[in-house]
């Protein structure tokens, strides 16, 4: 497996994304900037965290028309897997590469590990979990309180496209657990064709038992099974 | 010709604004204590060259519609056109 991690002015969790993929799962990845016009061959294609350009205007307004984002949107659209992580769920949001939009919290900005539930297996992102897993990860942003119109979310439920949910320990989403004021205290979402996740948490931050929390080891190993496959 | 447009971004109604809840909280703090809603948005003015005022005016609702407003979450005002 190929993973192309976007490096915009801003990003800051590029590295973390390098760490995961090279020397956690010892797969191969490739930097790219984002006046880049090329992926080099890379299969996976991540949208990392950070505050690209700022948080000018609307947090990835600006870095969804980058030169990079032509080449991840043509790769999305034939298949190819994006994963967007924070900032880079921010991104493909605005890029429409993926549904709603991530508003300023109602409480905030919020950095503090959060429990979410896998919703769905049947995507690159979360193959390898199971069904109702509850994963610690961390948060650490201002604007994540997904939105979308009423008829958008019950479409959203109904299509399978709610990939995580903010939970409390005992897996059920009430409004205490949810950090940012998400409807249906939603975390992360995929497209239509199932190829593009977006979610706030970060995995790429819970690899190492130092840091406190190793479930997202489980999501990047997803990535390498869906490759693989 | 040249034109200067202001444009005015604000949150649509109905979505939460926890910015201008926040301003409208401390606001009531001190002491005023009619005021009921703030809603906090973002005032831009685009200088650019047109052919005619309404032109101007069409180009910068073009540019709402694709970077300046994200139409899921917000709602624009495009203003009269000035010559610059």
């Amino acid at each position: 497996m190929k993973v192309g991690i976007v490096r915009f002015p801003g990003s800051n969790c590029d590295d973390d994304a390098w760490h995961a993929v090279v020397d956690h799962l010892g797969q191969d990845a490739v930097m790219l900037w984002h006046k880049a016009h090329d992926l080099e061959g890379a299969d996976v294609i991540i949208l990392p965290g950070g505050f690209s350009y700022g948080d000018y205007l609307r947090a990835g307004a600006i870095a969804r028309f980058s030169p990079i984002m032509r080449e991840v949107m043509a790769h999305a659209k034939r298949g190819g897997i994006v994963i967007g992580i924070c900032n880079g769920f921010q991104i493909a949001c605005e890029a429409h590469l993926l549904p709603g939009a991530l508003l300023p919290n109602d409480a905030g900005y919020r950095s503090m590990p959060v429990t979410v539930r896998v919703e769905r297996t049947d995507t690159p992102f979360t193959s390898a979990a199971s069904a109702g897993q509850l994963l610690t990860m961390p948060i650490a942003h201002g604007e994540g309180r997904f939105t979308a119109s009423a008829d958008e979310l019950d479409r959203l439920e109904g299509d399978g496209q709610v990939v995580f949910r903010y939970v409390d320990s005992t897996g059920n989403p009430t409004p205490a657990s949810n950090p940012n004021g998400a409807s249906r205290n939603i975390a992360g979402v995929c497209n239509g064709g199932r190829n593009v996740v977006g979610l706030m948490p970060h995995p790429e931050r819970a690899m190492e038992p130092l840091l406190g929390s190793t479930d997202g080891l489980v999501l990047f190993e997803s990535l390498l099974a869906t490759v693989n496959a | 010709m040249k034109y200067r447009v202001q444009v005015e971004v604000l949150p649509r109604r109905g979505i939460l604004d926890p910015q201008g809840r926040a301003v409208a909280d401390a606001l009531r703090t001190l002491g005023f204590a009619d005021v009921e809603e703030v809603h906090l948005g973002r005032h831009l003015v685009v200088e650019l060259a047109a052919a005619s005022a309404d032109a101007a005016r069409a180009s910068v609702t073009a540019m709402c519609e694709r970077l300046l407003a994200n139409p899921v979450t917000e709602q624009f005002v495009v203003g009269a056109a000035e010559t610059a």
